[in-house]
């Protein structure tokens, strides 16, 4: 079953083509790396896909529904409670985390369960320390995100968006804003998700990361898709760049 | 007049004073919200407005927007005012230069929140007032205590202003006794009572900066 669907998107910023006419579509339970250099336009195609970007053109398809549906060239999106209903299909875990520093970790979890989703704050606190338990990070329930380091932080915000069930968990650079050693221990939960089948969308520069933890890698550059396919065909693609570009990086 | 009397007499002008002071901040402190809103308004005709507003009153002395909204209603449009209105025209003038600053200060406040926090607010549902109330408010607040520390302890030494229009406030009554008695000594006392009002207020931001201390 197809989760998502992207038709021929596209996206520019002040006249500038930032992604030409891209599409993809991701199975559930599959794990797509997106990889590339910067400005290749890879966190803005991850972003038009969970709507904080608007596409000018294409169709944005969850699970079936259209959250965008390109009508003439032009990206019409759906109404406002259909859109509300699509966005918790999915997740999004951000390069520098975006925890709320004022609340504490158990709180930056179960408050949008309380009340956005309506869960008693019995079932949002359960829900919250089973995915702290699994995360290795129940003692630190009361604690404050300035309290932690980078990598508990990503877990915790991992945590957050594991909490609200969704069908698809988006990674933005999950681990550029860390240090190598906290790079493992936040790679490992991803990992683990992985052997979950937990449906992911990673947008990364850890090649070996991308190569261990993936079903299909997507190389972007200069807003359109250069090459896809398994690990190994792409760490043995026959595109020179392709190579050459994983070569540099691994 | 005794010495104790002239402290009676000020201590009963410094409770007008605080009254000035409590009032200004219960209708400025929400006001500026309004005023800031405006000013970050997408529509330009609201923003343009907000924006001259605040110019305005910040652009011109507290006392000459003391004596226009005072003597305004009576030589522009020939409306009698009762004596009752010299107090409320102190309300109204303090009330609306001060939400100009304090306007600009929460503008300051929620224009530097980090624009990953609207976003992460947004993966996770919160509507816009959600947003606003629970995620965005809370940490902008922490943001501007200091700014709107110094704006509160301006505002109790600004409060001597309404002498300009004869308001019986704690510094009106210092200057009459102390012409009435050819004596520095009510203005010093008056100084004092000033200064003592103040480190209350400075406390009282302090305790409420603590408050705001348990996160970074």
């Amino acid at each position: 079953m197809k989760l998502l669907e992207m038709n021929h998107v596209q996206k520019t910023f002040d006249d500038l083509e930032v992604i030409k006419d891209i599409s993809l579509s991701v199975e559930k339970g599959e794990v797509v790396s997106v990889i590339g250099p910067s400005g290749s336009g890879k966190s803005t195609l991850l972003r038009c896909a969970v709507m904080l970007e608007k596409m000018e053109s294409g169709d944005l398809i969850y699970e079936g529904r259209y959250a965008a549906r390109d009508v003439n060239g032009k990206s019409a999106y759906a109404d406002k409670n259909e859109l509300k209903e699509i966005r918790g299909i999915f997740g999004l875990v951000f390069q520098n985390f975006n925890l709320f520093p004022h609340y504490s970790v158990l709180k930056n979890i179960t408050d949008s369960l309380i009340k956005v989703d309506k869960l008693s704050k019995k079932e949002a606190n359960e829900r919250a320390m089973e995915l702290l338990k699994q995360l290795g990070l129940e003692d630190k329930a009361d604690a404050y995100p300035y309290q932690l380091s980078g990598g508990q932080q990503q877990r915790v915000s991992i945590a957050r968006a594991l909490a609200k069930n969704p069908d698809i968990l988006f990674f933005d650079e999950p681990t550029s804003a860390l240090d190598p050693e906290l790079t493992v221990e936040v790679l490992k939960v991803i990992k683990e998700l992985a052997a979950k089948h937990m449906t992911m969308i990673i947008v990364t520069h850890e090649m070996q990361f991308a190569r261990e933890v993936s079903d299909r890698i997507i190389f972007m550059e200069d807003g359109v898709i250069k090459g896809q396919g398994t690990p190994e065909e792409m760490f043995n693609s026959e595109d020179s760049r392709i190579r050459e570009f994983i070569g540099k990086l691994s | 007049m005794s010495f104790g009397t002239i402290l009676f007499q000020l201590s009963k002008g410094l409770l007008v004073s605080v009254e000035i002071f409590v009032l200004t901040l219960v209708f400025s402190l929400p006001l500026g919200f309004i005023v800031a809103f405006g000013r970050m308004s997408k529509n330009p005709i609201i923003r343009t407005i907000t924006k001259v507003y605040i110019s305005i009153m910040r652009g011109t002395p507290l006392m000459l927007q003391l004596l226009v909204v005072y003597f305004g209603p009576n030589l522009l449009f020939g409306i009698r005012i009762g004596e009752n209105y010299r107090f409320i025209a102190v309300i109204i003038a303090f009330s609306i230069n001060y939400a100009a600053y304090f306007a600009e200060i929460y503008r300051s406040g929620i224009e530097s929140m980090p624009v990953g926090q609207y976003e992460a607010a947004k993966m996770l549902g919160y509507n816009k007032a959600q947003t606003f109330f629970l995620i965005i408010l809370p940490q902008v607040i922490k943001r501007i205590l200091p700014s709107v520390t110094n704006e509160i302890i301006t505002l109790v030494k600004d409060t001597s202003l309404s002498f300009a229009i004869a308001q019986a406030e704690m510094f009106t009554t210092a200057k009459q006794i102390s012409a009435a008695q050819t004596s520095i000594m009510p203005l010093m006392a008056a100084g004092v009572f000033y200064y003592i009002f103040n480190a209350i207020v400075a406390w009282g931001m302090e305790r409420v900066e603590k408050a705001f201390s348990y996160y970074r």
